[in-house]
This record gives C-alpha cells, structure tokens and sequence, in this order.
C-alpha cells in the first residue's frame, strides 16, 4: 500500500520539494543579507536613539521576496487542500478506480488509513518546513515591523500553518469523499477554508485566552489622535492614546479607552488652551494636567507561543475529527 | 462442493429505490455464470454485493461459502472487473502490475506479464492512452493474476467493438480453462454470454427471473405455435412464460419438465436469446424493458 500511495503522490512530491528546494535557496542567499542588514545598522541604531531610519531601510529590502512569502505563507495550506486532499478520494470515486482498488488483497481500511496519513503527514512536513524557512527570514523584519501577535502577522510565522495544512488535507479528503468528484471537491475546499481562516482571527482566536486590562497614565506623547466636538471653548474632547504598558510594541491591543481619572469616559469640556488660538504645547501641557488615564485590554506579546500552540491543537483537532469521519464513512458507508 | 454464490432474500435499496430485492440464488462451483438483464436492472447491485463493495439492506449473501470479501485473504480469492474497466489514466501498464503484486499476496508475476506481452501492450504506455479493448485486457488480467476462486466481471465486453469482445471473450475462456476458476459475467446482452456460459441468471426489474444451467433451461423450455388461441389453457405443469399472438396464429414460450402432447401445437426448441426475452417482457407487462442498443 505504500508502495501505491507514493506512486500516486509522487509527481505532487517532487512539484512540493522542488518548490521548496527553490525557495529555500533563495531564502538563504536574501536572509543572510537581511540579517546582515539588521546587524549592521539597525542594531548600531539603538545606541543613538533614531531608528525610524534604519527601520525603514530594512523594511524596504526585499519587498517583493516580503510579499511573495506571506502570500506562500496563506496560501499553502490551501494549495495542499484543494491538490492533495480533495482528489485523494474524489478522484478515485470519479473515475470508478475504488473498485479497482478495494477488490484487491487489501482492506479499504488499509488502503485508505495508509494513503491518509502518509500524504497528510506530507502536507504537514511541507507547512512546517516551510514555516521555519520563512519565520528565519522574516526574524530580523519582524524585530523591527508590526507586533507578531497581531492578526495580519500571526499565521506568517510558528507552526500554525502546520495544523492549517493538517486541517485543509483533511477538509479536501471530506470533500473529496461526500462530493464524489475532485473539481466539486477542490471548490468546496477552498470556500470552506477561507471562511475558516477569516472566522479564526476575529471571531475565535481573540477568545482563547482572557486579554489583560490594564490602566495607565495618560502620556501626552501616546495621545495619537485628538479631537473637539463643538464650537468654541466649551467644545467636548476626545482623544485617542495608546497605553502606556510594558512591552507594548509587541501587544496585540483590543481596545484602549481614554477616561478620566474617576473612570468616565466622558472626558468633559476641552480645555481652554486647546482653543483655535492657542498653540500645541499649551493645549498639551493642559490635557496633562487633566490626569487622564488609559484603559487598555490586550493580549502581551509574551503570549505569542500560547496562541500558536492553541491554534494548532484547534485545527489539528478539528483534521483529525475529519479523518475519522471519512475514515468512517469509507468502511461503512461509501460504494 | 460449495455454492461459489449463495443469497437469500438478499435485497439492496437506494434510499427508496430497491436496487435488488428478494434475491435467491444456489450458483454452483466451477460454472462460467452469465447474469442478464436490462440496464438497470440490479445486475451491478448483485455483483457489487458479491465483491463486498456494497452491503445488502436484507437478506444474506455468501461467497465461495463465506460472507462477502471483507479481509485480505476473502479478497483475494475473489477477482473483479468493474464496469467500465476503470484503471488509473497516470498510471503505466507495468506500474499496474506492480500494483497487483502489492496488493495481492498470491500474485502470479510470470502469469500477469505474459498475458501482457501476448496482448502486445507496452508496459511503459499510460493506461489512459490505451484503448477501450487494451483497458479491459489489463483490467482482466490484474483480476485474473492475483489468482482468485472466483472471477467476478461487470459488464466486461460493453464497451467495446465487436472485434474486441471476441478477444476479450475468447482470452477470459483461455483463462478459465487453464486456471479452473469460477466465473460470474454480466452483459444486457445475451448474444455475448450464449457462447461462454454455461449457467444463466435472468435479472428484471430488481428480481431473479430464472436461473439454472443453460441445457437444463433450453430442455425445459419450448417454442409452441398454433391457430390463434386467446386465452390459452395449458395442462398443468405447464407455465406460459411468453404468449403473442397475430390474427391467424399463437405463440407460446412454455416452461414444462414434461413433453407436450397436445397435437395443436408444432413444439419446437427456443433459442437462449428467445428465452431470456421472453423473460424479460414477462416481467414488466406494462412497459417492457427495450433492450439497449449496443455501444
């Protein structure tokens, strides 16, 4: 049996590994200078202060290669879904092979428990591999860019994207098995693993874990929008400020509120040196001796691993539930 | 010797469709079994029981006196060949060879490459350039060389052009008589069992008909024609399986162990095609099963 699922999965083996060869060579060559990058002025930046420059710089290094890895990053699991699950039995009952297969020496629960784990096992060394090319090469990018935790960088790196490709092979399987045909098949995939993967940020991932609520002073140079409702001196403020926390570069913040020191979210009246004629440091300088306070709610960006181990064991849960499905529906059900 | 099919009450529904009901059914071993009958008519349902691709809704079913193959060994000593003839398109004609032999635990290598070699297929050509005929051949002789008991083919000869039937027929007799191994074949076409069975199933309508050994079925049943007579009255033990008549004349398909006396009739022998016929429109005397043109 073995000897047939590398048959029938091999020409997919040698596209995947190539791929991968390729990019891993390309990866290397690009990544070494992008550290070499980050060492020599990013890091020599930190001493006098003023990085936004050195930031920049290296943010702007290999914008393609950026963009062609995160797309790789969302877009492989799905790939190995729609190519490599959905036809794994949707092809099979399409053409009517099933019953070349499950008339000879072997039992289905065989034939098909072995082609599942070996290819699913497969996708799963394919993500992984993968990831840690990428999460290599982004490291010195991502020492400088947005907080990982945050949802457009979570998934670009960790070994989410193995319980990703798991969950959509074991997605194209299903798939595969109930539409009985592989064009169908791949197209269900792919609907049903973009919904998931939109619902998981928004919907479920913020859940996982209860976000810390935190309240801190107002610092003025946090304020980062501001605003006066109303005309005149008796014009109603609102600010928008982030939190003053430890370590919050690599937050990901929900929500952070400006209120006042008892609590209000009403922040009252402007002050009066925030007036139309007056200058910036006064109505600055006024805002602060208002003594308002921030109230943050936010995940730390020390729970990075948590979440990543989380969301594996989600979707790797979720493929396994699939393949006993199927694993099922073949012994039983399907003729 | 065991029953190489034994079935009783044996039944299969779709949903809401009996697919094949009340089958019963003693097919004895070493016997090249014919199963007609009209598309549709359940003939596939039956077979795929017998392979334990489906399982019955009713009834029970054994095969070379077990239940259906359902581990390796049970598999193995039954051979099939699925309507249509499916076979992996990517794959070559060598690479399903190898298949066999590592599936198949009793796999005769020596055997599968020469039927290969006398069929004048290239090993290295993909299974989806070859052709309708050349697909069947590589069909039957993966079923044929994992050495079954039973040898189980839907609708083998269906899609192929007449030349290529006569092949395909005459090369599964070949294997049959050098491997004594039993045979169940399907086709809605009696024309391409009559010379390779000796024991017939007629399935109409998701019923067995009539089943028995082709001799004894022609001996018991006769071709009577007469002065038109409506309606008819036969002695008992005689069954009318057919009747039609012009304005002048009757024609009777009768099932008898006996001879026929009555002088009124002229008695002649049916043909087997005549025979499954006239079973065949038996059944549904509303809405006759057409037989369906050949492909």
């Amino acid at each position: 049996m073995t000897w047939l699922t590398w048959r029938q999965f091999r020409a997919q083996a040698v596209v995947a590994a190539a791929g991968l060869a390729v990019l891993a060579i390309v990866l290397v060559i690009t990544g070494l200078q992008l550290s070499h990058t980050f060492d020599t002025t990013v890091l020599g930046c930190q001493a006098h202060g003023d990085c936004a420059a050195a930031d920049n710089a290296l943010q702007g290094q290999d914008t393609a290669l950026q963009d062609l890895t995160r797309l790789l990053m969302y877009a492989v699991p799905a790939v190995i879904g729609l190519f490599w699950g959905a036809p794994l039995l949707g092809r099979e009952l399409e053409t009517g092979t099933f019953r070349l297969a499950w008339t000879q020496g072997v039992t289905r629960a065989r034939w098909f428990g072995v082609k599942l784990v070996l290819t699913g096992l497969a996708s799963m060394a394919t993500a992984g591999l993968l990831s840690l090319m990428v999460t290599w090469w982004y490291s010195p990018l991502e020492r400088v860019g947005a907080a990982r935790l945050t949802p457009g960088e979570f998934s670009l790196g960790g070994i989410v994207i193995i319980g990703y490709a798991a969950f959509a092979f074991a997605l194209g399987v299903t798939a595969g098995l109930l539409a009985r045909r592989t064009l169908p098949a791949m197209a269900i995939t792919l609907a049903i693993f973009v919904a998931v993967q939109l619902a998981m940020p928004f919907l479920i991932r913020p859940h996982l874990i209860a976000p810390v609520r935190a309240v801190s002073a107002l610092k003025v140079a946090n304020v980062h929008s501001e605003s006066i409702i109303g005309s005149g001196g008796g014009g109603t403020l609102s600010l928008g400020a982030a939190p003053d926390i430890p370590g919050s570069s690599s937050a990901w913040i929900y929500s952070a509120q400006v209120t006042t020191a008892s609590g209000s979210t009403d922040l009252g009246p402007a002050p009066a040196h925030c007036g139309p004629n007056s200058g910036y440091n006064e109505c600055q300088a006024a805002i602060a001796r208002m003594h308002l306070r921030v109230v943050a709610t936010y995940q730390p960006g020390s729970r990075y691993w948590a979440f990543q181990w989380y969301e594996t064991a989600i979707y790797l849960a979720a493929a396994l539930v699939l393949a006993g499905f199927c694993w099922w529906w073949v012994r039983r059900r399907v003729t | 010797m065991t029953a190489v099919l034994e079935t009783r009450g044996l039944g299969k529904r779709y949903r809401r469709r009996w697919a094949l009901s009340d089958c019963t059914l003693d097919v004895p071993a070493g016997r090249v079994v014919g199963l007609v009958g009209p598309n549709g008519a359940g003939k596939t349902t039956l077979l795929h029981l017998a392979t334990g691709l489906l399982r019955p809704t009713t009834g029970t079913i054994r095969v070379l006196g077990e239940p259906p193959p359902a581990t390796p060994a049970q598999l193995e000593k039954v051979g099939f060949v699925a309507q249509d003839t499916p076979t992996y398109a990517g794959l070559s004609v060598a690479d399903h060879l190898r298949l066999g032999a590592h599936l198949n635990r009793n796999w005769d290598a020596r055997l599968a490459r020469d039927r290969i070699e006398r069929l004048g297929l290239d090993p290295a050509q993909r299974a989806g350039k070859l052709s309708g005929g050349q697909r069947a051949q590589l069909a039957l002789t993966l079923a044929v060389a994992k050495k079954p008991e039973l040898l189980i083919l839907d609708e083998p000869v269906a899609s192929l052009d007449p030349l290529a039937r006569r092949e395909f027929l005459q090369g599964l007799m070949e294997t049959v008589a050098d491997q004594e191994l039993g045979v169940v074949l399907s086709s809605h076409l009696v024309a391409d069992l009559e010379r390779v069975c000796d024991y017939l199933i007629v399935l109409v309508a998701s019923t067995v008909q009539v089943a028995g050994e082709v001799d004894r079925l022609l001996a018991t049943h006769h071709l009577l024609t007469g002065v038109r007579r409506h309606p008819v009255t036969l002695p008992e033990g005689q069954e009318v399986i057919s009747a039609s008549h012009t304005d002048k004349q009757t024609t009777l398909i009768v099932r008898t162990d006996g001879p026929i006396h009555d002088p009124a009739w002229t008695v002649s022998a049916v043909g087997l095609e005549d025979l499954v016929l006239a079973y065949m429109s038996r059944s549904a005397p509303e809405h006759r099963p057409a037989l369906e043109v050949q492909r």
